[in-house]
């Protein structure tokens, strides 16, 4: 991980992302390997020796302080001077506009204030590293958003390195520099977000980000018979078992399906989705989706249909 | 609907409310010779008099404020030795908790006059603990222990133990574990996130644990009697004495309306701290 | 926290092992011996004691699961209702009463009766019942209240989204789901009133001796070791209990 980098650790429930974060943070010991923090390790010093700090996911307020009192626990664990200890909370506070609710206790702020209040709270120390698991995840949707780009801009302005946990993938493609997918316990790819959406590297990927297709087949020269279509992708891929990666929205309604990067399907279920129209298209025993813009008219259900892409959509997956 | 309330209401009211009522007229009226020995009140003149009687008479007044004194010395003890026992079990394995908390519960079963009597075994001249000491050459002649306030707390420490260790486990485990977390995130040693953290936010546990052991143990008479020394009474005793070997019923109604009027703030800060849990 | 548990057991403990003990003294040591036990057994008025507090414990129990699961059931389920606020207040109060005042006032209750009504002519295990029902009562109220509110409305709603009338809800949903709580709450009232002494001696009479007023009168005379072995019978009667309660809870797979 670069100094100052936002990596997010993005997983469904039980890929360890939580687990990995507990261990930098030290709540959990590793049974082998080190924690490595630009070049030290880890490993030995308990959580409280550690330059790291963490934003927990139901974001850990402690009740019984004020807002004022929460940011400033940090520091006063530190040793830092009163007249210092002020200065440095009133700062962080009035950088994330909660200069106002000092003297509160958490249980009177909103949600999106206390999700405010344990970010200064984490970040006041001026740790090397700050964790942050699920930290969007406690919040409404509508503040979601706006709350996370907040997130980044201030983590470019505090310079700190950001380690986010989270099983949400357009967030984690939208705040993070690069993304790490774990698939139970091991790093499946990573990569910066649009590699990681337009080049997975396995069909879990694959799957995970945007709900590709994955077509299975067996290449020979470069060509693959794949379900009921030929595909030829762009780059060369070694004879044997194969798979590609096709997104939903890389593929075209045509009026007569090509020999190669074409197939025949007929309409299995179509859905309105707002932006876009939703075709679920049955071809070769396997089904594709598909997502066609709004403004064109969709096919009826049960109707035939031809179906294309481009070589270059084609990813040929290694695992 | 209406018979799941009137049936307990009524019960309610014969025996809760109305004993309590008639307890109030009884101390309002003024001792007589008869059966009962009472003339009943004809205005508030007599409870007027009665707890003149009771402040006057340094008897009456002296054991209310010592069975105030035993009960708070009780209640403290039992939370410093209750403390770290519920921190344990709270602090144990999710599959361990049981085991400790039964292990807490299970002298208890034993029933209390026969743990009273197991101390008196251990605390008399003749007893357990005199005979070790020497047997050991410790000491040369017993060592007068029973009777005394010493043993008196301790046959009430460890009668009410488990009233206080009961709700400092409920406050301890329905506390946030990721709070002492954040706090060693925040660069606090276990020490100091413990005392900076998850003391503070127990201590409304402490006092409810507190308040359970302190409103029983104000009016008990039981352990006072077996293990405390004699000429210093509780106001359990005094009113029992007042009740059944003076007759006085006015007096004794009168004492244990002044109890339960000491009591009543426990009591609502009590009920307030259950409610907000 | 074992120097807490040690204090805890070792009285009782020492009591249980020095049962065993041939000495007349308790607590001295004079070989091993049952001796203790047989002349527990041959003791007819603490035997006669044992049973009526037994009896009376149970018919307490009973009586205090029935009022206590109504008082519970109607404080967590029926919302408002006129005195209401008094309902709550008189079944929380046997709770928090030091017990020389209920015990005071009750006795003053049932002499008042007495001289209004001639009932009760004499105050003895009837008396005694019907105070260990009331307090009994309020534990039980308390725990089947926390366990319907933990439980929420949903279940009874379904019930009756199901076609299911009132009565019928009650018993086939809120019943079932009150039980355990109903048989925590007869279990603590049946131990609370073995364990009474000072409610059962103001409200007892000659013909009400329940064992821990036998118990008390003894051990205010002197210990015996008699005492011990009593100790250590019922010791074992709550660890087969307790054991039996273990096997009837067991996890059992679905």
């Amino acid at each position: 991980m670069a100094p100052g980098e936002f990596l997010a650790l993005l997983g469904g429930s039980g890929s360890g992302k939580s687990t990995l974060l507990r261990l930098i943070a030290g709540f959990e010991a590793p049974d082998q390997g080190r924690i490595l923090l630009d070049g030290a390790d880890l490993s030995p010093l308990p959580p409280h020796r550690r330059p790291v700090g963490m934003m927990f996911q139901g974001y850990a307020l402690f009740p019984h302080l004020s807002v004022f009192d929460n940011v400033a626990y940090g520091l006063r664990r530190d040793g830092v001077a009163r007249a210092e200890i002020a200065r440095r909370v009133d700062e962080a506070l009035a950088m994330v506009g909660l200069e106002e609710t000092a003297r509160r206790k958490p249980h009177q702020l909103s949600g999106g204030q206390r999700q405010r209040v344990a970010l200064v709270r984490a970040l006041v120390r001026r740790p090397r590293l700050l964790l942050l698991d699920e930290p969007l995840a406690a919040l409404d949707a509508g503040l979601r958003e706006r709350t996370g780009l907040e997130l980044r801009a201030i983590q470019r302005a505090t310079g700190a390195g950001f380690v986010m946990v989270t099983h949400d993938q357009a967030e984690a493609l939208a705040l993070a520099d690069r993304v790490a997918v774990l698939e139970q316990g091991r790093l499946a790819q990573l990569a910066t977000p649009m590699a990681l959406y337009e080049r997975p590297a396995s069909r879990f990927v694959a799957r995970f980000l945007g709900a590709a297709n994955v077509l299975e087949g067996r290449a020979s020269g470069s060509v693959i018979a794949g379900p009921g279509c030929a595909l030829r992708p762009a780059e060369a891929v070694p004879d044997g078992d194969a798979a590609v990666a096709l997104r939903p929205e890389r593929i075209r309604l045509v009026a007569a399906a090509p020999a190669e990067n074409g197939v025949a399907a007929t309409v299995t279920d179509i859905a309105y989705r707002g932006d876009t129209w939703l075709v679920l298209a049955e071809a070769g025993g396997t089904t594709l989706r598909v997502t066609l813009p709004a403004g064109a008219a969709p096919p009826a259900q049960g109707a035939q249909v031809a179906l294309a892409w481009d070589a270059a959509s084609l990813v040929v997956l290694r695992g | 609907m209406r018979g799941a309330v009137a049936l307990p209401f009524l019960w309610l009211l014969a025996l809760v409310a109305a004993p309590l009522l008639i307890l109030a007229v009884i101390a309002a009226s003024t001792a007589a010779d008869g059966i009962p020995p009472f003339a009943l009140p004809t205005g508030w003149q007599g409870l007027a008099d009665n707890l003149a009687v009771l402040a006057d008479d340094p008897l009456y007044a002296a054991a209310l404020l010592r069975a105030l004194v035993v009960a708070g010395v009780t209640g403290a003890l039992c939370l410093l030795l209750g403390y770290p026992m519920a921190l344990a079990i709270a602090r144990a394995a999710p599959a361990r908790r049981p085991v400790l908390l039964l292990l807490v519960l299970l002298p208890f079963w034993i029933g209390f006059l026969l743990r009273i009597s197991a101390w008196i075994g251990l605390l008399r001249d003749e007893g357990w603990i005199n005979g070790v000491l020497l047997a050991l050459g410790l000491i040369a002649a017993p060592l007068p222990m029973l009777y005394s306030d010493g043993a008196l707390l301790v046959g009430m420490v460890h009668s009410y133990l488990p009233f206080a260790v009961l709700p400092l486990f409920a406050a301890l485990t329905r506390l946030d574990p990721t709070l002492e977390e954040a706090a060693g995130a925040l660069g606090a040693r276990p020490a100091v996130a413990f005392w900076t953290v998850t003391l503070p936010l127990s201590l409304p546990g402490a006092l409810a644990g507190f308040l359970l052991v302190f409103i029983p143990a104000a009016g008990e008479f039981v352990i006072p009697e077996l293990l405390g020394p004699p000429e210093a009474q509780l106001v359990g005793r005094v009113l029992w004495t007042e009740f059944f070997q003076n007759r006085d019923w006015p007096l004794a109604a009168a004492l244990a309306l002044a109890l339960l009027v000491l009591l009543v703030p426990s009591i609502l800060l009590f009920q307030r701290l259950e409610a907000r849990a | 926290m074992y120097l807490g548990l040690a204090f805890l057991w070792a009285p009782v403990l020492l009591l249980a092992g020095y049962a065993f003990s041939a000495d007349r003294i308790p607590f001295q040591w004079g070989g091993f011996s049952t001796r203790w036990f047989a002349a527990l057994a041959a003791n007819d008025r603490l035997m006669e004691a044992a049973l009526l507090s037994l009896r009376v414990a149970a018919g307490a129990a009973t009586l205090a699961v029935i009022l206590g699961g109504l008082a519970g059931f109607a404080l967590a389920r029926t919302g408002a209702f006129r005195g209401r606020a008094v309902f709550g207040a008189l079944a929380g109060a046997p709770l928090v009463l030091p017990e020389v005042v209920t015990g005071l006032s009750l006795l003053l209750l049932f002499v008042a009766l007495a001289g209004l009504t001639g009932w009760p002519a004499e105050r003895g295990a009837t008396t005694v019942l019907l105070a260990h029902a009331t307090i009994g009562l309020a534990y039980v109220a308390v725990v089947v209240q926390a366990r319907l509110a933990g439980q929420g409305r949903e279940m009874e709603e379904a019930a009756a989204s199901l076609g299911a009338r009132p009565l019928v809800a009650f018993c086939t949903v809120t019943l079932p789901l009150m039980a355990p709580a109903l048989a925590a709450g007869w279990l603590m009232a049946f131990t609370l009133s073995l364990d009474d002494v000072v409610v059962a001696s103001f409200v007892s009479g000659p013909a009400g001796t329940t064992l821990p007023i036998y118990l008390f009168s003894r051990i205010k005379v002197g210990l015996t070791p008699e005492i011990n072995a009593l100790g250590v019978v019922i010791l074992g009667v709550a660890g087969v209990a307790l054991g039996l309660a273990a096997w009837l809870l067991r996890p059992r797979r679905a």
